[in-house]
């Protein structure tokens, strides 16, 4: 089992521990509920080490981004982030990515801590152009401080402007002290705020001083419970669950990362250009839950007359909204907002609503 | 961990309070702990005889969803309101106000068979 720089910090600090794709992961601390609300109302600090991190340099760097992922990498200029996706070359899904721009010739590539070794497979499969390639998974930590007064809170801790970053960008600065840290205003619960790219030894430092200029705001360590409710209520796709290396991201709902602009060559181009000319027969939609039902990853999707038309990929309780909310692949013309559906929840069925997500906004 | 020496428990994690003919049954406090919030309780087995062992509801915290057994045979006979707008009472409190079913006694002797607070805390702690 890997641990990550703060294993023993989460412990001591009451986290409970589970096995999470081959991290020692802490899932809860105080309490998901307690957790989610903390982060929605005020700012709580997640360990994220466990995801990859891919350097491309080199004059090839370029090429390389743009062929592997769907994204249009010539949008991105200097110190701004991109969400984004490798295809598999047969119309699903590696991994999905943040890409992050340093200059043309220097590139940082964010990925699931599930698909590392896949990904660095993958990407290391396409190089025919010769891009320099390091993985440095081992040796980076990362801690995302997410909520409304996130930034507010780190800004005590670097003399640089942070406050007012827009989003999906990030500065190199000096932080808590230290040299050369990678401050990124992206996110995966949807309340803003950012995410810290740090060499592992300087993990437990900068974590203490994290949770000590956050605590006039309230701040709380936030296990892996929820960061899924948090994504799941703002709709994000978790990999696995929504989608895998057999969607495609035009049913998966990612057209938007999926640019099909001149000079964008990258692997099924063709293959994606075609469904979004001509259309999938299933698509990825948010849904809500009228009656008293938790929806689960597979349960079936069925319409009124008990038909299957889809499958739940992900699910939970809202903490916020205190109802059922959950993502599923729907046939069409289910998956239009407002249609009715009905899940399968155990022995019976429960009637929701095709909603578009974030189901809750902060 | 709180384990009340006045009742009696199942290898599932239920406890039971018996009062005369019959009993209340909730989850432990171990039990809850495990399972996080809970955010959802399930029960459409009143007025039903069930089995020892035989699943009379559902308990879903945010990450997970359990069938509750019972830990004798009875028959359900009323389901604590109070956990459908506040299934977190079971988290506060899951020896008093957070009981889930009261149920009468099909056969008082299967009591017998059930653990002591001493011999489920052994259970937890293996």
């Amino acid at each position: 089992m890997k641990k990550t720089a703060l294993n023993s910090m989460h412990r001591n600090m009451g986290g409970k521990m589970v096995p999470f794709v081959g991290f020692d992961m802490p899932v809860q601390f105080a309490g998901i509920n307690e957790e989610h609300e903390t982060v929605r109302n005020k700012l709580g600090v997640f360990d994220v080490s466990h995801m990859g991190e891919f350097w491309v340099e080199g004059p090839r760097a370029f090429e390389l981004v743009q062929k592997v992922t769907t994204n249009d990498v010539s949008a991105l200029t200097d110190g701004k982030v991109q969400y984004s996706c490798f295809p598999n070359g047969s119309g699903g899904i590696v991994d999905d990515l943040l890409v992050y721009r340093f200059n043309e010739e220097h590139y940082l590539l964010v990925v699931n801590a599930s698909n590392i070794e896949k990904d660095w497979e993958h990407i290391n499969k396409h190089n025919d152009c010769g891009a320099h390639l390091t993985n440095a998974s081992d040796s980076i930590s990362q801690l995302a401080v997410q909520g409304p007064l996130a930034l507010k809170a780190m800004q005590k801790l670097t003399g640089e402007s942070v406050e007012d970053m827009t989003y999906y960008t990030f500065k190199v600065l000096e932080f808590a002290g230290h040299p050369s840290i990678i401050f990124s205003t992206t996110g995966y619960t949807g309340s803003g705020g950012c995410e810290i790219y740090m060499p592992n030894k300087l993990a437990d430092n900068i974590y203490a001083a994290v949770l000590e200029a956050g605590e006039e705001f309230g701040i709380q360590p936030i296990g892996l419970g929820a960061r899924d409710t948090l994504r799941l209520e703002s709709g994000f796709c978790l990999y696995g669950n929504d989608i895998n290396d057999a969607t495609s991201p035009i049913a998966a709902g990612l057209g938007w990362i999926t640019k099909f602009e001149e000079g964008n060559e990258f692997i099924d181009r063709d293959l994606f250009a075609d469904q979004k000319a001509n259309g999938v027969p299933r698509r990825l939609k948010g849904f809500i839950m009228e009656d008293r039902a938790i929806p689960r990853q597979h349960y079936e999707v069925v319409d009124a007359e008990g038909q299957v038309v889809g499958e739940v990929t992900s699910g939970t309780m809202s903490p916020m909204l205190k109802k059922g909310i959950g993502m599923a692949y729907l046939d069409k013309p289910f998956w239009k907002d407002g249609s009715e559906i009905f899940i399968k929840v155990r022995n019976k069925v429960a009637r929701a609503i095709v909603q578009r997500p974030p189901f809750y906004k902060g | 961990m709180s384990i009340p020496k006045d009742l009696k428990y199942s290898e599932d994690h239920e406890w039971i309070r018996v009062e005369g003919d019959e009993a209340f049954v909730g989850v432990t406090d171990y039990a809850q702990k495990e399972l996080g919030d809970i955010v959802f309780v399930e029960v459409e087995t009143v007025d039903e005889t069930l089995d020892k062992g035989e699943a009379f509801g559902t308990i879903e915290a945010v990450k997970t969803v359990s069938d509750m057994f019972m830990p004798i045979g009875g028959t359900v006979l009323e389901l604590n309101e109070a956990l459908e707008s506040t299934p977190e009472i079971i988290n506060k409190d899951p020896y008093g106000e957070g009981w889930i079913v009261k149920f009468k006694i099909t056969d008082a002797s299967e009591l017998d068979d059930m653990l002591d607070a001493d011999a489920y805390s052994a259970l937890i702690e293996a």
